[in-house]
C-alpha cells in the first residue's frame, strides 16, 4: 500500500519551477515574520504557518488568512537563511486552497484570482473595470463608496479606460490555454 | 544600438498611460529603439500564479516566444510585475527542459516556440546599463537642481534576487537621479512593499503599507516619489487620499514615474510625458 503524501510534501510538490529548498529545512528563526510588511494582518505569521505545515495541521492552515494576505513582495524569500522560497510557498497554498475549494469565508483573494483568470482567458488582456465586478460585491459599503469616488476621479482625469481590449489571435490563445488546463465555455 | 522588444503590459494602456507616453519619449531622446511586440497578452500579474503555475508560465512564454520570433535579443518591460514574471519564466524555462517542453506543446497552438535566446530587462536597467549614466547626464538640459526625489524601488524590480544583485540596499536608482541633477532622498522604506494587489483583496493591510511608505517619505523631506511600476504608482498616488482619511494624515506627495522625471530633465514638454493627469500634484513641481 502506498503511503499517503503528507500535507507538507503536497505543498512542496506545488512549488514546481522555482526549485527552492524544501519547507522542512525551516529553522523557525522568524526572519520571514519580522520582514513581512503584512504580518500584522495575518492570522498566523509566516514562521507559524510553516511550523503548522510541518506539523501537518492541514485544516488550520487552509482556514488561515495568512497566504491570502501575502502581497508577493518576496522580501521573506530573499532573506530566508534556509533558502526557502516562502513567497512561492504562499502561492502553492493559494493554489491548493483554490483547488480544494477550502478557504476562510469572506476573503476577496480567491474570487479575485479566479475572476482574473477568466478575464484573461476571455480576452488575453487584463482590464480593471471588468475585473472590479468580481470583487466589488464583497466590499463593505464604506470601501465601495471610497472606490467609487476614486474611480470617478480617475475617469475625470482621463486615466480610466472605458473599453476593454482583446488580443487578435484569441482563438489560438484559448487553444493554447486548453492544452494546459481544461476550460469551459469562454464567453 | 539594437532595437528592443517592448512589452508595455496591460496597465500601461489604461491606468498608467503616462508611464507609456513618458517611456517612449525618453527612450527616443536617448536613442533607444523600443518596438512593441505584436499581439501580446497579459503576463498574469500576481493573480494568475495562485490558480495554475504551468498556465502562468505559458502566458508569459507566449510573449517571450513572440519577441524571439520577431528576432529580438532583449525583452524590455517597464512594469516591475511584468518584468519579474518575464525574467523568471525565461530563467526557469531555460534551465528546465521538461518545463520548456510542456509549455512549448501549448505554444504550438499559436504556432510559437520558446527557444530561450533572449535577455529580459526592466526599462530602468536599459537606460542605466545600456545608455549609461554619463550619456544621460550629457543630454540633461534642465537639471533638477534641489528637487528631492525619493527613489522607490518597490518589490519586484529587485526581488526575488537575480544573480548577485544587492536586494537590501540597491543604489542604481539613486545614481540615475543624481545623473539628472536631482537629489536622491535616503529613506529606509525604498524597497518596502506598497501592498500590490492587496489594495483590492485586503484593503486594510494595503492602506497601512502605503501609509507607512508615505510617512517615511514625508519624514525624509521628499518633494516627489519616483516609481518604476504602475502598481506602486497607483497605490501611492491614487490611494493617498484614502490613506489620509483612514489615518487622519494630510499627505500631499506627488508620485511620478521615473521616466516622467527623466523626461523633465531632458527638456521634454510635460504634456508629452503625461504630466498633469495626477491626482496629487505638488507645488514644487508646478514651479519647476
Amino acid at each position: 500500500m502506498t503511503a499517503e503524501l503528507s500535507f507538507s510534501k503536497e505543498i512542496n510538490n506545488l512549488m514546481y519551477a522555482s526549485h527552492g529548498k524544501p519547507i522542512k529545512d525551516c529553522l523557525q528563526c522568524g526572519v520571514c515574520s519580522g520582514t513581512c510588511p503584512a504580518v500584522e494582518f495575518m492570522d498566523h505569521s509566516p514562521r507559524e504557518l510553516i511550523g503548522m505545515i510541518g506539523a501537518d495541521l492541514k485544516g488550520d492552515v487552509l482556514a488561515s488568512n495568512t497566504f491570502w494576505s501575502c502581497a508577493s513582495c518576496f522580501h521573506c524569500t530573499v532573506r530566508c537563511p534556509a533558502g526557502i522560497d516562502i513567497a512561492d510557498m504562499m502561492y502553492a497554498l493559494k493554489r491548493y486552497s483554490i483547488w480544494k475549494g477550502q478557504y476562510q469565508e469572506g476573503l476577496i483573494g480567491p474570487d479575485f484570482s479566479e475572476g482574473f483568470v477568466k478575464m484573461i482567458v476571455n480576452s488575453g488582456r487584463s482590464f480593471e473595470p471588468i475585473l472590479a465586478v468580481t470583487y466589488l460585491p464583497k466590499f463593505s459599503a464604506r470601501d465601495l463608496i471610497q472606490e467609487a469616488i476614486t474611480a470617478t476621479g480617475l475617469v475625470l482625469k482621463g486615466q480610466m479606460p472605458l473599453l476593454p481590449k482583446k488580443i487578435k489571435r484569441l482563438k489560438n490563445f484559448q487553444q493554447m490555454v486548453r492544452r494546459i488546463i481544461p476550460i469551459g465555455g469562454t464567453s | 544600438m539594437k532595437p528592443y522588444a517592448y512589452f508595455p503590459g496591460c496597465s500601461l494602456e489604461s491606468l498608467a498611460k503616462s508611464y507609456h507616453l513618458s517611456a517612449i519619449e525618453v527612450a527616443q531622446e536617448l536613442g533607444v529603439e523600443l518596438k512593441e511586440i505584436e499581439d501580446w497578452n497579459c503576463c498574469g500579474a500576481t493573480a494568475y500564479f495562485p490558480v495554475d503555475e504551468l498556465l502562468a508560465y505559458t502566458l508569459v512564454a507566449r510573449n517571450l516566444a513572440i519577441a524571439e520570433k520577431e528576432g529580438f535579443l532583449d525583452f524590455v518591460a517597464p512594469c516591475s510585475g511584468c518584468y519579474k514574471n518575464a525574467y523568471f519564466t525565461n530563467a526557469y524555462l531555460q534551465k528546465d527542459q521538461d518545463l520548456a517542453e510542456h509549455i512549448n506543446y501549448a505554444l504550438e497552438a499559436d504556432n510559437l516556440h520558446f527557444e530561450g535566446t533572449m535577455r529580459v530587462r526592466h526599462l530602468i536597467e536599459v537606460f542605466i546599463d545600456d545608455v549609461g549614466l554619463d550619456e544621460i547626464e550629457k543630454k540633461v538640459s534642465h537639471p533638477l537642481k534641489g528637487l528631492r526625489v525619493a527613489p522607490y524601488y518597490g518589490c519586484q524590480l529587485v526581488r526575488p534576487r537575480k544573480d548577485d544583485e544587492d536586494v537590501e540596499n540597491p543604489q542604481f536608482f539613486e545614481g540615475l537621479l543624481s545623473a539628472i541633477g536631482a537629489e536622491p532622498v535616503e529613506y529606509a522604506s525604498k524597497t518596502r512593499c506598497c501592498g500590490g494587489s492587496l489594495i483590492i483583496t485586503n484593503r486594510k493591510a494595503a492602506l497601512d503599507m502605503v501609509h507607512k511608505l508615505l510617512k517615511d517619505a514625508a519624514y525624509s523631506h521628499t518633494d516627489v516619489i519616483a516609481t518604476t511600476c504602475p502598481m506602486c504608482n497607483v497605490n501611492l498616488e491614487v490611494y493617498q487620499n484614502q490613506v489620509n482619511q483612514e489615518f487622519g494624515t494630510n499627505f500631499s506627495i506627488p508620485v511620478m514615474y521615473f521616466t516622467q522625471i527623466m523626461g523633465m530633465a531632458l527638456g521634454i514638454q510635460p504634456g508629452r510625458l503625461g504630466i498633469g493627469k495626477e491626482l496629487v500634484y505638488g507645488a514644487t513641481l508646478r514651479n519647476m
